[in-house]
């Protein structure tokens, strides 16, 4: 799959062709096997993906996810600088009013980090080892929670 | 040959007594494949080598000659072992200064200095885009006088090697160097300094690149046309395969986008003016080092002959005994797992020891903490003593190239080199490196066989222990090295003092001339070492060369 989505490109018909979801680089970092390896994983799930590509900062993020009205950001950092970065995009997210668009992230983060940025509102946080099935399953549990009807799901082509 | 006739009947026999029974009941790709998807057979024979054309002289013949498959050095480690070096910084420049200081006293032969992401990427340390990176995959360098605390006590001639990850700044990198050592009083010719300079392979994979690629180039072939004319005993451009692997892709294309980024940097130094024969003797090559053990020591031998061969038809270069570089093997980053940490250390054993056997000239041994966070102390001196069990207990370093004639891994070199060939003349038939990088060609082969690996890893066909197999509970690793926040506002607060003190209309002059230089396609490097003497900081010089040049942006491909 050779998708290319750059920001504010064309809206797809509403909400019927399943969930959208928003993997981003934030930060300098450039190390994104595994931005692209879960955006893939979660893109073969029937899910359209945007992935923006490296070095995003937190308001190029968070104007992406409001513009195209995205169901859920994933952000992935490896250089260590996950604390100011993730929680800059959620502060911001709530800002702009989106504060109900559920973040996960990825990433290098120590245990102790992940912990406390839970605490500040991120919805889970996936390890180094994760596997993108659980990322998956765990994507969609949340988006359609149990007893509601998950939305139709278009396979991806 | 009636020996022969003899050789294949036996092993017609021993196949269907022993083989076909346990091969029906399944076997996983784990086993059968080699991580780049090369099928091994059980059993390698004299028959093999002759499938192959297995000639010795031709194929392999001695160290120090060509084809090189043996490795450079004549008598390999009999003299002395690999160089073993450690790649280090963090905080700031008082912080990477200790611990260089401890590395150097506990036997470390010379240490790559790791920059921070802003300074990789010619930002200074207050600009906005710098928040929350500074001092955490690097030491930050704003200006000289960060140069100057980072090696204070260590004149610059007293490490067997420094190094760095500097690519897209380059020339900066080398006119700190070249300054700092006139301040230090220190004989420039008794330096040995390696610079990465590999600008191509930030397109391709890591991503730290600034400027489009064709004035990236010309940047870095600057730096290697002032150091082959001036210095020419300094290692100003080491050829990465080992980022290009990390990012995803297999052995054979690690060896072939390293040898097509290879041609892109001697063409333009042709281009330049530039003796090829003191660029070819200056250069290096850093490659990773897996855990798929003799894929890759045939890998390395692979590289090294296809590497001398490429090179001696492409150019007709008329002493082939030139066609040698230092092979600096890093131990894969990406085998090591955040679970079950000091399961890294038996990986990186093993890694290190691949390298040898190979060869390697240099050797890099990671940390068994790296999935987590950037290595502490202890776990640095652990893979320092790592190198040093190795070369000093084993007695790998008896006899050169040992696995040589093996059945198994000269059919596997030889397997190595064609697909590495293969991938290789796809890209000059595209037009070489740079148009691969503008088509996005390497992002998405990259994207591809990574995303096919870690499917395997999750179908089980990978064993990767404490991660898909052997899974345990387990207390989070309690010593983990955390950088202290404040060492990014003392790096501000030291910046801004450095603004206020210096002499900023000699500043402002001296950018000018490094504007003049881009602009009329000189080389920048003289300019931009007087930019640098006059405390010009990193991202004054880059924004200057912005102007110039302007900046790359690239698609997100997956």
């Amino acid at each position: 799959m050779e998708s290319i989505r750059a920001r504010g490109t064309t809206k797809l018909q509403g909400r019927t062709v399943g969930f959208r979801i928003l993997v981003a680089k934030p930060g300098l970092d450039g190390h994104d096997r595994g931005a692209k390896t879960v955006a893939r994983a979660l893109a073969e799930a029937g899910m359209e993906v945007i992935y923006t590509g490296i070095r995003q900062t937190p308001e190029m993020i968070v104007s992406t996810a409001i513009q195209e009205d995205v169901d859920m950001v994933g952000l992935s950092c490896l250089s260590g600088a996950h604390n100011t970065l993730f929680r800059h995009v959620i502060d911001l997210l709530r800002k702009g009013g989106a504060g109900q668009i559920p973040v996960v992230v990825g990433g290098s983060i120590p245990m102790m980090d992940a912990k406390e940025l839970k605490e500040y509102g991120v919805a889970e946080v996936f390890g180094p080892g994760t596997s993108t099935k659980d990322i998956v399953a765990w994507v969609k549990a949340r988006l359609a929670p149990e007893g509601s009807q998950e939305r139709p799901v278009i396979p991806a082509t | 040959m009636g020996s022969d006739n003899n050789l294949e009947r036996l092993k017609c026999e021993w196949e269907q007594n022993s083989v076909r029974p346990s091969l029906e009941h399944g076997e996983n790709k784990g086993i059968i494949c080699t991580s780049s998807g090369i099928e091994v057979s059980p059993l390698y024979t004299p028959l093999d080598l002759e499938r192959i054309g297995f000639d010795y002289i031709r194929d392999v013949g001695f160290p120090g000659k060509f084809p090189f498959t043996r490795g450079k050095e004549p008598l390999g480690y009999r003299e002395k072992p690999w160089l073993m070096l450690q790649y280090a910084g963090y905080g700031d420049a008082e912080e990477t200064n200790k611990r260089y200081r401890y590395l150097l006293s506990q036997g470390a032969g010379g240490f790559s200095v790791a920059l921070d992401l802003p300074t990789q990427l010619g930002l200074d340390s207050d600009d906005p885009l710098a928040e929350g990176e500074i001092g955490k995959v690097g030491v930050p360098i704003d200006s000289l006088l960060d140069m100057e605390t980072l090696f204070d006590g260590i004149p610059l001639n007293k490490p067997q090697q420094i190094s760095t990850t500097a690519n897209a700044i380059s020339p900066i990198w080398l006119a700190m160097l070249i300054a700092l050592a006139e301040k230090q009083g220190v004989p420039l010719d008794e330096c040995r300094f390696r610079i990465q300079n590999d600008v191509l392979k930030e397109f391709i994979a890591r991503g730290l690149y600034i400027f489009p690629p064709e004035p990236s180039l010309s940047l870095s072939t600057d730096v290697i046309a002032y150091c082959a004319e001036n210095y020419p005993h300094w290692s100003p451009l080491t050829v990465c395969g080992y980022h290009i692997r990390e990012a995803g892709a297999n052995a054979a294309q690690e060896i072939a986008f390293a040898i097509a980024d290879l041609i892109a940097y001697v063409d333009d130094s042709i281009r330049k003016n530039v003796n090829l024969e003191i660029l070819l003797q200056s250069l290096t090559v850093l490659f990773t080092c897996g855990i798929d053990f003799f894929e890759e020591i045939a890998k390395f031998r692979a590289l090294r002959r296809l590497w001398a061969r490429t090179l001696q038809e492409r150019y007709s270069i008329s002493d082939p005994d030139l066609l040698s570089f230092n092979i600096l093997s890093f131990s894969a980053g990406s085998t090591l797992t955040a679970q079950q940490p000091l399961n890294n250390i038996v990986r990186v054993a093993i890694e290190v020891l691949a390298s040898a056997l190979a060869g390697c000239d240099y050797i890099h041994a990671s940390s068994m903490d790296e999935a987590l966070c950037t290595p502490t102390e202890n776990s640095v001196k652990m893979s320092l003593r790592t190198q040093q069990i190795i070369a000093n207990e084993t007695g790998v370093r008896r006899t050169v190239d040992p696995l040589a004639g093996s059945y198994f891994v000269e059919s596997l070199t030889t397997e190595l080199e064609g697909r590495a060939k293969d991938y290789l003349h796809s890209i000059l038939e595209m037009g070489g490196t740079i148009r691969a990088i503008e088509s996005g060609y390497f992002q998405k082969e990259l994207s591809k066989s990574a995303y096919e690996l870690n499917r395997q890893i999750e179908e089980g066909d990978r064993v990767l222990v404490g991660v898909n197999q052997y899974v345990e509970e387990e207390e989070p690793l309690c010593e983990l090295l955390r950088v202290d926040p404040i060492l990014e506002d003392k790096q501000k607060r030291k910046l801004n003092k450095l603004r206020e003190g210096r002499h900023n209309a000699a500043v402002r002059e001296s950018l000018g001339r490094v504007r003049k230089a881009a602009q009329s396609q000189v080389n920048v490097v003289p300019s931009i070492l007087e930019a640098v003497k006059a405390y010009a900081t990193v991202g004054e010089i880059c924004a200057t060369l912005r102007e110039v040049y302007g900046e790359h942006k690239s698609e997100g491909y997956y």
